[in-house]
């Protein structure tokens, strides 16, 4: 086995920490979750010259080793184990050359836990522009490292960090600041309290609520000639070394950096001035989301509609060439289907990240959440809520993930418990086929009743979760320190390759996690539909034919006939009926129990459930229209599809918690069942209430 | 005339003369929000809150509620 050696990728955010991974692994990476959370995990492999190969850990982005974040505590956690198997032999910190400054503050950080680091300055493109020269060899003796001075956009330098990571035994591991110079009492006592440890990795176990190694917190509070200090005093502490840090930075950069402001250019004032402009910021912000509404819905209509057709004919295909029997069934009407229902929304998962990729990268992102945060305050979001707000109107799975970054655990537990409110894709096909059934095609100020209802649906989405997210601001006694504080970032031009595997990363990872879970459920689904308990299942055909047999059906009205007795009698059909009394009040009779219960997998199933319940052997959406036009409702006599019934049932899909994957993901980031429990349990039971409310006045 | 950040107007600067250490988040400190610091006004969201500042050279965004404990001295009109 060839040398292999651990690096870490350390670095603030917008440094283009991710740019420098990405070329030194290229497609060698891969993403997934350290054990128990669901901060990724990014590595990847890179050979180094003389044939040692790297293996190479992209940490999340962090200001400092002091952390405040889920993400940022990986990154203590790691540099503070030196049994961690991925413990590095080298770090590497990256930093942007336009904010030197504040990017060394965590280089000395790292430097004083005696790891042999790296210093990367990225984006040296922008110095010319910036009017920024650099005395590399001054500060390389000053910071006692070694410095590569690296332009991912342009490509270059890469290869001479390569060099540098493979000589890491040649650096300096000699600390930055001494930490006695804090407050010399205090680390005085902690040295003799603890003579073999080092001082500043003492003071980070005590600063961070963090386990390293075999010294935890507790440990250092129970030795009896050492007390630590009130968290007041710890604070003021981390202040004081902040500052001391800072000196010795400045007393770097005086010498070993020159800005001549006189050939800046600053393109950031101009575009500010727009884009956070009070009024022209809004204006823009609304016609981006126009165009990713448009994106999302419009543009990505045709593969949709492709994939959609290739598995049905996948699926038509299956059922005619392999030998009939239970298998054939379900891989045609179960497994197929089901993949389908997952592919299907590649296209517009793919779109949505495009676009959040590019607006993060851009660093427009930044703008929308300083635009924002006001009025999402008053609902007790956050204007970093936004993101995962409006990610909702494709899918709250992706959604719900892109609320990692907001640092205030209520501000963030509200966004997720709200978020499966919008308006999500999925249900979009339930939205659009009632809508045709219920809704006249008049017009009212030239806009469509049609389209303007779905318009109305989406408004009550975002009011639905608006107006929640307020109430549970009132009602949830979390105590959180809220701080606010957000970079904004200068404005870049994305790199295409880092969106494209971001989109593909993200991708990826929707496709497999919660395709698991879809797939699973179509399995179930396929089974509870395709098997029944009694002689009313077991023997439908004989009992189809006999009662058909004097009106002389063709062949296919027949097998339509036995399909839905099937149905009926097949557990789900039954599960159907025992809930029939319970949705009766809604206006709906057991077909539609059914497609309820199924939706609760996932919303889109709905169509497809009535499709094959109302025995339409193509599932043309004009056919099952028509078909449910024709339904009449048991009781009360009429069309079952009216606009009471109608209405009820939108708003029922609006308000109703009907996505596993969703749930699943709710309980991974929270950590708990409590709380995707509590979602499911009121935003049904509010379903309910309306659906019955609305049904009720409109009858 | 020392105010609190919460009173600097758009394109005005200043320089930071103290900060509550207890009230403001260790992150806003690392960032280079430290006494002796310059710090200006880029740009207001309505109502003045969130605050775009540019402190020592970083540009971050902030509340109003986090700039009342930050104290300044404001230096040019």
């Amino acid at each position: 086995m060839s040398k292999q050696i651990n690096v870490a990728l350390i670095g603030n955010p917008n440094t283009g920490k991710t740019s420098v991974f990405n070329s030194l692994t290229g497609l060698n990476q891969k993403v997934g979750n350290y054990p128990g959370i669901t901060v990724e995990k990014k590595e990847g492999i890179c050979k180094l010259p003389r044939g040692v190969k790297a293996h190479i850990i992209d940490l999340p982005g962090t200001y400092s080793l002091n952390a405040s974040s889920l993400d940022e505590n990986v990154v203590i956690e790691l540099l503070l184990n030196k049994n961690d198997k991925d413990f590095p032999d080298v770090a590497v910190v990256v930093s942007d050359v336009e904010n030197l400054k504040r990017n060394l503050l965590l280089f000395t950080q790292i430097k004083d836990l005696e790891i042999p680091t790296v210093l990367v300055i990225n984006m040296s493109d922008r110095m010319k522009y910036k009017g920024i020269s650099l005395d590399i060899p001054y500060l390389e003796s000053q910071l006692q490292t070694k410095i590569a001075l690296v332009s991912t956009r342009k490509n270059e330098g890469i290869d001479n960090l390569k060099t540098l990571i493979s000589n890491y035994k040649e650096l300096s591991i000699t600390p930055c600041l001494n930490a006695s110079e804090i407050d010399k009492e205090y680390f005085d006592n902690l040295r003799k309290a603890f003579p073999n440890q080092l001082l500043y990795k003492l003071w980070l176990v005590i600063t961070q609520d963090v386990n390293f190694g075999k010294t935890d917190r507790n440990e250092i509070d129970a030795v009896a000639d050492f007390k630590t200090k009130t968290k007041a005093d710890l604070k003021r502490l981390q202040q004081k070394e902040t500052i001391k840090r800072y000196q010795f930075i400045n007393n770097t950069l005086k010498k070993g950096q020159t800005i001549d402001l006189s050939t800046a250019k600053d393109l950031r004032i101009k575009l500010d001035r727009i884009l956070t402009h009070k009024i022209w910021g809004y204006a823009i912000f609304l016609v981006i989301l126009l165009t990713i509404f448009q994106a999302i819905y419009d543009w990505s209509a045709i593969p949709m509609d492709f994939i959609d057709s290739s598995f049905a004919s996948l699926s038509e295909w299956t059922k005619n060439s392999l030998p009939e029997g239970a298998f054939t069934s379900l891989l045609a009407e179960g497994i197929i289907p089901g993949l389908g229902g997952i592919v299907i929304f590649i296209p517009q998962i793919a779109f949505l990240f495009l676009f959040i990729s590019v607006l993060e990268e851009s660093g427009y992102m930044s703008r929308v959440v300083f635009l924002m945060d006001r009025g999402m305050r008053r609902f007790g979001l956050s204007g970093k809520s936004v993101v995962p707000l409006i990610s909702g109107t494709a899918c709250a799975i992706p959604a719900i993930m892109a609320t990692r970054n907001i640092e205030s655990w209520k501000e963030r537990l509200i966004t997720i418990l709200v978020t499966p409110f919008t308006t999500c894709s999925a249900r979009l096909p339930v939205y659009l086929i009632i809508i045709s059934l219920v809704i006249p095609e008049g017009r009212f100020l030239g806009l469509g009743y049609q389209a303007l209802t779905l318009m109305l649906l989406y408004l009550i989405g975002f009011g639905a979760a608006l107006i929640s997210a307020m109430i549970l601001n009132k009602v949830l006694k979390i105590k959180s320190k809220s701080f606010f504080v957000v970079e904004m970032p200068n404005y870049k031009l994305p790199l295409i390759k880092n969106v494209a595997l971001t989109v593909v990363e993200k991708t990826k990872s929707f496709v497999f996690g919660a395709g698991k879970i879809i797939l699973a459920i179509s399995i179930v689904l396929w089974f509870l539909a395709s098997y029944g308990p009694g002689e009313e299942f077991n023997n439908a055909e004989e009992i189809v034919t006999e009662k058909f047999a004097s009106k002389h059906l063709t062949e296919e009205e027949l097998q339509n006939e036995i399909a839905s007795q099937k149905l009926e009698y097949s557990f789900i059909g039954l599960t159907g009926r025992a809930i029939e009394p319970a949705i009766r009040p809604l206006g709906y009779d057991w077909k539609i129990g059914i497609a309820i219960v199924s939706s609760f997998a996932a919303r889109e199933v709905f169509v497809g459930t009535l499709a094959t319940i109302y025995s339409v052997g193509s599932d043309e959406e004009e056919t099952i229209k028509n078909r449910m036009a024709g339904e009449v409702n048991p009781i009360l006599g009429g069309p079952l599809f009216n606009f009471a019934s109608g209405i009820s049932l939108l708003l029922f899909y609006a308000f109703a918690m009907q996505c596993m994957s969703t749930l699943a993901i709710v309980k991974r980031e929270t950590n708990s069942w409590k709380w995707p429990i509590l979602q499911l349990v009121l935003m049904s039971v509010f379903a309910y209430v309306v659906a019955f409310i609305a049904f009720q006045i409109l009858i | 005339m020392q105010v609190t950040l919460a009173h600097l107007k758009r394109g005005e600067r200043a320089i930071i003369v103290d900060v509550s250490s207890i009230n403001i988040p260790l992150k806003l400190l690392e960032m280079g929000c430290l006494p002796g610091n310059e710090v200006e006004l880029v740009q207001v969201a309505p109502f003045s809150d969130p605050m775009y500042l540019n402190i020592n050279g970083t540009h971050l965004a902030i509340r109003k509620e986090t700039a009342i404990h930050i104290i300044i001295e404001i230096t040019n009109e």
